[in-house]
């Protein structure tokens, strides 16, 4: 009944802890054997029950939970060949580091020169070698991820369920880790899913992104949809570099829509094939922050711009190689523009400055 | 200047900050114990007098005492027995509380309720024995009635079997209470991580939980063990004068005005529990466990 692939199927999941509300509420989804898979989403809305459901941990109040196509509700996690790297990875204290690794083996009652070989080669892999006699206490951050993966990986789990794996790191190491977990994963070529409330860790790792609120499912997709063309407002300003803006639409031709805004014109915006707008609806609509081109007031736009809004410079951040530029182009809404290095300090704006921001009419795109 | 003064002042904090201890400890244990030390060298007349001096007969009267060595051993035998269940019981009692009882609340609670026999005098509780253990007690008849025995059992009261219960009883408390410190601050995680890596109950207890467990096991150990062996009270009262101990001969010899032998003997015991306690201190590093 051994399960070997890594294939998972989520169908009506629910769970509740209190009977009255739903923390994971109806989820549906399938991730591919072998995927780097991100859940990700504010604290507390069901990424981390999810996990421990899929886990063994927390059983679902509703819904099957199938891996390798086979439902693993019920079973313990040694049965569904899952394996958890816990956050704040929950190293034994007591135990060295190569105990710590040989732990599953121990307990399956493999014998003591077997499982310390097999936690010696494992310890080599995620480069550890000097390590194996200490304590996990006389090891850093980086280190005890690497000890919490290996002791995960032993198994040979089908998949891997990471819960926070990086938060407890520092930035730079964060990046480095980021890395590691990435190479990790497609040396052991199973399934990962890992719990983040990083966008960024999330878009930078994984195959597949699902972005979640209040127990339920936002968008779940390959990075790049769920950053460049989330499907509403909650993803767009969650996963960030979006400005998404409101507004009544003033009249629908052909292939685009007006949306009456402060701009002289309103904004024009690209039909796609959200077709079910009408005159009257109240729309959301995104435009990327670095699609976003300052004008100074009396220059030209740039081809293909047909709408510009009037602006006043709130605030400027330099970011590296862009510069964040902070708008007061809506009024309810936050506006930035990315404006690149180069082409800011080309003609320096202050704070206080008026200019026009202006993109490509086929970059905005409607929000459900 | 600075690095002159500095250090003095630092001496004299650390010197105001154990004050109070010494205040305490100097008059009512090291003064008490230099007292005893000193009489366990002197001569006496036999009549309670005694004669500063010098001199190891008291010692050698001990050492020499066959009775000396069957009191050891009877003494021995009542601490490893009820530090054998005190142990079984105080660890599974704190694993009880901690790992079973999901409420922090009703764990509490139920933590204080083990305190409850304490809410009485030591002599009360002793004598509450009697009428369940007693010959017309109540456990005789219910074992006559239901048939089990025809002769109501002698060996439950005034025994060796009721010292160690009552032992038990007083003690299981001193073994619960540092059992379930240490582990309750043993992470919740780690046992999710030893079910997630395939442990069974048993593998947990035995490779995770006793093992974090070991400073509160020592702390109690060193409670039972100490008390155990430095009483006379409770072997007095429940073996109904059958049965001795190390400090109930002592106190014997209390009675009968001889106090250089009484001293040595106190000596005598003072070196063993620090021997027993030491060996105890060695196997677990009690300070690193609490402080990590």
């Amino acid at each position: 009944m051994a399960i070997e692939r890594g294939d998972i199927e989520l169908a009506g999941v629910c769970k509740s802890f209190d009977g009255l509300t739903n923390v994971v509420d109806g989820v549906n989804l399938k991730i591919a054997d072998g995927a780097y898979c991100c859940f990700i989403g504010p604290s507390g809305c069901g990424k981390t029950t999810i996990l421990r459901m899929i886990a063994g941990h927390e059983d679902p109040t509703a819904g099957e939970i199938v891996i390798g196509g086979q439902n693993v509700v019920g079973l313990a996690p040694v049965q569904r060949r899952t394996a958890m790297m816990f956050q704040s990875y929950a190293l034994f204290p007591h135990l060295t580091v190569r105990e710590n690794i040989a732990f599953a083996l121990r307990v399956r009652g493999m014998s003591k020169i077997d499982r310390l070989r097999a936690a010696d080669a494992m310890i080599e892999k995620v480069r550890l070698t000097s390590f194996a006699d200490r304590l996990p206490a006389q090891l850093s951050g980086g280190q005890q991820q690497r000890v919490a993966l290996a002791r995960a990986a032993i198994t040979e789990p089908r998949v891997l369920l990471l819960d926070e794996p990086l938060s407890a790191l520092d930035e730079q190491l964060r990046v480095q880790m980021r890395q590691e977990l990435r190479r990790m994963q497609q040396e052991l070529g199973i399934t990962f899913i890992h719990v983040t409330h990083t966008q960024l860790e999330a878009i930078a790792l994984a195959d597949l992104v699902v972005v979640m609120e209040q127990g339920r499912i936002k968008q779940a997709g390959p990075a790049r949809d769920a950053y460049a063309h989330p499907h509403d407002r909650y993803v767009a300003e969650f996963m960030g570099g979006q400005n998404v803006l409101s507004g009544r639409v003033e009249k629908v031709n052909g292939a685009s829509f007006v949306l009456a805004q402060a701009a002289p014109d309103g904004i024009e915006v690209p039909l796609q094939a959200r077709a079910k707008i009408s005159v009257g609806d109240t729309v959301d609509i995104a435009v990327r922050r670095d699609d976003v081109t300052l004008v100074r007031p009396g220059q030209t736009l740039p081809a293909g711009c047909s709408t510009s809004l009037p602006s006043r410079v709130l605030a400027i951040e330099y970011q590296g190689y862009f510069v964040k530029v902070m708008l007061d182009t809506v009024p309810d809404d936050e506006f930035v523009a990315y404006v690149p290095e180069k082409t800011f300090f080309a003609d320096p704006l202050n704070v206080g400055d008026v200019v026009l921001a202006t993109w490509a009419t086929d970059r905005a795109r409607p929000l459900a | 200047m600075q690095s002159s003064q500095t250090p003095s002042r630092a001496n004299l904090a650390g010197w105001l900050y154990v004050s109070p201890l010494v205040l305490v400890l100097v008059p009512f244990f090291v003064a008490p114990i230099l007292v005893v030390l000193a009489a366990s060298f002197f001569a006496t007349d036999g009549f309670g007098g005694l004669t500063p001096g010098f001199t190891f007969s008291n010692y050698v009267e001990v050492l020499h005492s066959a009775l000396t060595l069957k009191l050891y051993l009877a003494t021995i035998k009542f601490t490893v027995l009820t530090w054998i269940f005190t142990l079984i019981i105080g660890f599974f009692v704190a694993y009880f509380l901690v790992f079973h009882v999901r409420n922090q609340l009703l764990a509490i609670g139920l933590f204080l309720l083990c305190t409850v026999p304490f809410w009485t005098s030591n002599i009360i509780r002793m004598i509450s024995w009697i009428p369940l253990l007693g010959k017309e007690g109540l456990i005789n008849q219910a074992l006559l009635a239901t048939g089990a025995v025809h002769q109501p059992l002698e060996v439950l009261l005034f025994s060796d079997l009721a010292v160690v219960i009552a032992y038990v009883h007083q003690l299981t408390i001193f073994m619960i209470v540092p059992i379930f410190n240490s582990m309750a601050r043993i992470d919740k995680k780690l046992i999710e991580a030893a079910i997630d890596a395939g442990a069974s109950r048993f593998d947990i207890m035995r490779l995770i939980v006793v093992p974090m467990s070991k400073s509160g096991i020592a702390l109690g150990t060193i409670f039972v063990v100490s008390i155990v062996m430095g009483d006379f009270f409770v072997v007095k009262v429940m073996s109904g004068g059958g049965s001795a101990s190390v400090v109930s001969a002592f106190y014997e010899d209390v009675g009968v005005l001889q106090y250089p032998t009484a001293a040595a003997s106190a000596v005598l015991l003072t070196l063993v529990l620090v021997a027993i306690v030491s060996l105890i201190l060695r196997t677990v590093d009690i300070r690193q466990e609490i402080t990590r």
